[in-house]
């Protein structure tokens, strides 16, 4: 009774209720259109990148009659080469270019470390506090967890320019410590994360590892953290990718050939461009190498990276 | 005694914890007292070294004249005076705004379009991480390529634009840049967005769109009166995270503008920048960045107020 009732009613304010096979999977010119819908985001999200290959194919001289050509009509690989620093000057000059090159390997190096190191250490650093925070008592807890939730509110900028103060008074502008320092071991974000899912775990087998004599450290480190590989990988892969794309901290604190990151890297190699007639080929090899990593990076753990942003909106 | 500051509380113990340390030996007590000193050594010492002492420090720069050479030279509230007749300050203030309400707005609406149609197509693990590329490449590689495409003579999308019938649509264009911002800090955000809100619907129960679809309700019907007051505290906390994200503005501008941006795109983070590291005003920078400060604080405390009252949606 009710069921033949509600099938006829329509929704309030919506359009009448369509045929019922529509309903549950979209078939049909629905179906195509969302389809061609998420064709056109993906063909908008790849060729920007697709152009900047095609660009960095393309010898110099051709950008002009090339402009409208989805492939090179020439392809050389000239651009990487002298990017790379791997041409003679004649040559890097006759392909448009400064003189100017990129220390890939070296800013590359530089990156990984950078966003490597500061990514582990901090996660484990943070979990440390945030298992205190969920799991032990001591006194002050609650209030010191509310200060260093209140770190959240801070905007970076208004720390970096007294970081930059301390760190040039200890003499470390420009060597990797100083580079890594103010991330290294603090995220109030990372903190509050781990601990909301320190909280969500039962207690029972912490419990039964306490009357067996585990200390407070031995439940973190043998019951706990290898319970929470999941949340523990996310924050990792979060922070590395924050750090690989940093760029603000590095371009004032890592201004030297031994601390240069790739995005400073890249940086510097366009302000070397001449303004007037950007030496774009050359532009595109760069930023092409410097999106290599990246990309090896989604096709290893492109998964694990989809999966840890829904579990980190998920929690 | 139990912590009242984060979000959801302890989901797997049905104790009182006081009952049950009070029901452990003094010694486990003292124990776990040392355990949380040296679980929180690490994270303690980043927070009190770059986040408590700069941002005092900060505070007390913002009051000084201070050029990074000599010792900083207490002004009182002249930073302030300066900063109140500044009009690059409201300018750039006002850029900010209008940058970020605008990028979030537009970014936000196709993200939930596009999370949608994730949900409904049941797009493949592959297809979302391709459409992570742009959040995975930093700034300075996604300025470079979007100068190129829009670049004013040979430009692929500004040609592809004027032949469409939209012309002038190129990166140093004063009247079109920070549309054209708005749309790079769209397409590289928008991917990332789609997936946090896209995580958020997978966690709204399925039985509720059989039962709307038994009822008669159409797929737009069931987005707005299903999906989208479930997923509202996902939606709130990816606005907020956004919005204090995209105030701080910088690689875009200092990568794709160079040291001397275009009035129309000088946001309040290159402002900031150049006063401290082109100028070596680093107090007044510090006045500046206060202020920037107080203005995301509010903002944060306006998000957590609306997070709080959509808390209950999903119980």
């Amino acid at each position: 009774m009710t069921a033949t009732l509600t099938t006829v009613r329509p929704v309030p304010g919506s359009p009448p209720a369509r045929p019922r096979t529509r309903r549950r999977r979209p078939v049909g010119v629905g179906a195509v259109l969302a389809w061609v819908v998420v064709g056109l985001v993906v063909l908008a999200t790849v060729f920007p990148f697709y152009w900047m290959i095609r660009t960095a194919l393309t010898p110099a001289a051709d950008l002009i009659t090339d402009a409208g050509r989805l492939f090179p009509s020439d392809p050389t690989l000239i651009n990487f080469r002298r990017v790379l620093g791997l041409a003679t000057l004649e040559e890097t000059v006759a392909a448009g270019g400064s003189g100017a090159s990129i220390d890939f390997v070296r800013y590359t190096l530089n990156s990984l470390f950078y966003a490597g190191s500061v990514a582990v250490v901090q996660t484990f650093s943070c979990a440390a506090a945030a298992y205190a925070f969920a799991r032990l008592h001591f006194p002050g807890r609650d209030l010191l967890f509310g200060v260093f939730l209140a770190g959240l509110m801070i905007p970076p900028i208004f720390t970096l320019l007294p970081n930059f103060a301390l760190v040039r008074e200890l003499d470390l502008v420009g060597t990797m410590a100083g580079l890594v320092a103010p991330a290294l071991l603090m995220n109030p974000f990372t903190i509050f994360f781990l601990r909301q899912f320190f909280l969500s775990l039962p207690r029972q087998v912490e419990e039964a590892a306490m009357l067996d004599g585990v200390g407070s450290l031995g439940r973190f480190w043998r019951i706990t953290l290898p319970m929470s590989r999941g949340p523990v990988a996310t924050m990792v892969l979060i922070t590395f990718v924050a750090m690989w794309k940093d760029y603000l901290w590095p371009l004032v604190a890592g201004n030297s050939d031994e601390t240069r990151l790739l995005s400073v890297g890249l940086g510097v190699f366009q302000q070397q461009s001449p303004n007037t007639s950007p030496d774009w080929t050359g532009l595109m090899a760069g930023s092409a190498l410097s999106v290599v990593p990246v990309l090896l990076i989604l096709l290893l753990l492109g998964k694990q990276l989809v999966q840890s942003l829904n579990f980190s909106a998920g929690k | 005694m139990s912590t009242r500051i984060g979000a959801d509380e302890v989901v797997g113990t049905d104790e009182d914890p006081a009952v049950e340390a009070a029901r452990r030996p003094g010694r486990l007590r003292r124990q776990e007292k040392w355990a949380a000193l040296a679980l929180l050594l690490p994270a303690t010492l980043g927070f009190l070294v770059f986040y408590i002492y700069p941002a005092l420090r900060g505070a007390w720069f913002s009051l000084t004249d201070y050029d990074l050479l000599s010792d900083p030279e207490f002004t009182g509230m002249d930073n302030v005076r300066t900063l109140v007749a500044d009009p690059q300050v409201w300018q750039s203030l006002r850029i900010t705004a209008v940058f970020s309400l605008a990028s979030i707005a537009v970014t936000m609406v196709l993200a939930l379009g596009l999370a949608a149609l994730m949900q409904r197509l049941r797009l493949g693990p592959g297809t979302r991480a391709l459409l992570l590329l742009p959040w995975l490449v930093p700034n300075v590689a996604i300025a470079l390529i979007w100068s190129w495409l829009l670049d004013a003579n040979v430009g692929f999308l500004k040609n592809l634009l004027e032949q469409i019938g939209i012309p002038g649509f190129t990166f140093y264009n004063a009247e079109a840049a920070l549309t054209i911002l708005v749309l790079i800090s769209t397409w590289a955000g928008l991917g990332y967005t789609a997936l946090l809100l896209y995580a958020g619907m997978l966690q709204v129960p399925h039985d509720l769109y059989e039962a709307a679809a038994l009822d008669g309700a159409t797929e737009a019907g069931m987005f707005w009166r299903i999906t989208i007051p479930l997923i509202r505290p996902v939606l709130a906390l990816v606005v907020v995270v956004s919005l204090i994200g995209s105030f701080q503005v910088f690689d875009l501008v200092q990568v794709g503008y160079g040291n001397n941006p275009i009035p129309e795109v000088r946001v309040i983070y290159y402002y900031i920048y150049q006063q401290a590291f082109n100028f070596y005003r680093m107090g007044y920078a510090s006045t500046i960045a206060l202020l920037l400060l107080l203005i995301l604080a509010t903002l944060t405390f306006v998000q957590l107020r609306l997070m709080r009252a959509n808390r209950s949606d999903l119980a």
